[in-house]
């Protein structure tokens, strides 16, 4: 069994690279490997948005990276600097920063890039998805 | 003509690898950052310029009139980050009619298969 961590460059809906991240991830524990982080950056952090209302006949890739979280304990970890900067922000940033509205919600976690430099060295795997 | 390094680069614990120039999209930007963070977190970091992502390097940089930061700024701090491992595509460099004086750091220029065998030497490596 391997450790993975994926590297999450491309916003939703807009790049093949999100869709492909979210299968592969799926093909990860499907075949009895652990998907134990993904890292949001970049675009990529749009995937975290709690907002996100795609048409009912599509993917909803906020809703799958929540499934695996849910059934699998991956933690979804969204760059804070990237976020914040893209309107991703949580109850408490949206607070912080005066801001109306929050569009971020757990599991997704607002971290540092100090955790994606851990996530690749504390995983056997890191793969990068990116547009 | 580019004087091409024949000595073997030694590899680092993590090779990023800048493929984007400073304005235009945010891909520098937030490579560089990660390249610093890491550094700050302990890890010998390598750069390697490739492409458009060799116009990081160019001397005489402003912030401009683009309405971004610029990157130049984050250049600056490689060497307090003890980030002094820096690559460039020699190829990459000649196609753009630009030499190592036209660069703001000292760099490594690397043919084609050096760079093959730095990716390959190199336990991790990010792309931006």
């Amino acid at each position: 069994m391997l450790n993975y961590a994926l590297l999450l460059h491309a916003a939703p809906y807009s790049h093949q690279a999100a869709l492909s991240a979210l299968r592969f991830a799926d093909t990860v524990v499907a075949n009895g490997h652990r998907m134990k982080t993904i890292f949001f950056y970049h675009d990529g952090v749009h995937n975290a948005s709690a907002l996100m209302a795609p048409p009912q006949d599509e993917v909803h890739l906020a809703d799958g990276w929540k499934r695996l979280h849910q059934e699998h304990g991956t933690e979804l970890l969204v760059c804070v600097a990237a976020g914040l900067r893209r309107g991703l922000l949580d109850v408490s940033e949206a607070s912080r920063h005066g801001v109306m509205s929050h569009s971020l919600e757990a599991p997704f976690e607002l971290t540092g890039v100090g955790q994606l430099v851990d996530a690749m060295l504390t995983s056997d795997r890191m793969i990068t998805f990116a547009p | 003509m580019i004087d091409v390094s024949d000595s073997r680069p030694v590899p680092q614990d993590l090779l990023v690898v800048l493929r984007h120039p400073p304005h235009g999209t945010h891909w520098l930007r937030e490579g560089l950052d990660v390249a610093l963070v890491a550094a700050a977190f302990g890890q010998r970091v390598g750069l390697l310029f490739q492409g458009d992502g060799i116009y990081a390097l160019l001397k005489g940089q402003q912030a401009g009139p683009l309405g971004q930061k610029g990157t130049h700024p984050q250049l600056a701090m490689l060497e307090m980050y003890d980030i002094d491992t820096l690559w460039v595509s020699a190829r990459g460099l000649n196609e753009r009619g630009l030499s190592a004086d036209d660069l703001m750091l000292p760099v490594v220029p690397l043919e084609a298969s050096a760079m093959v065998e730095l990716l390959q030497r190199h336990p991790h490596t990010l792309i931006f």
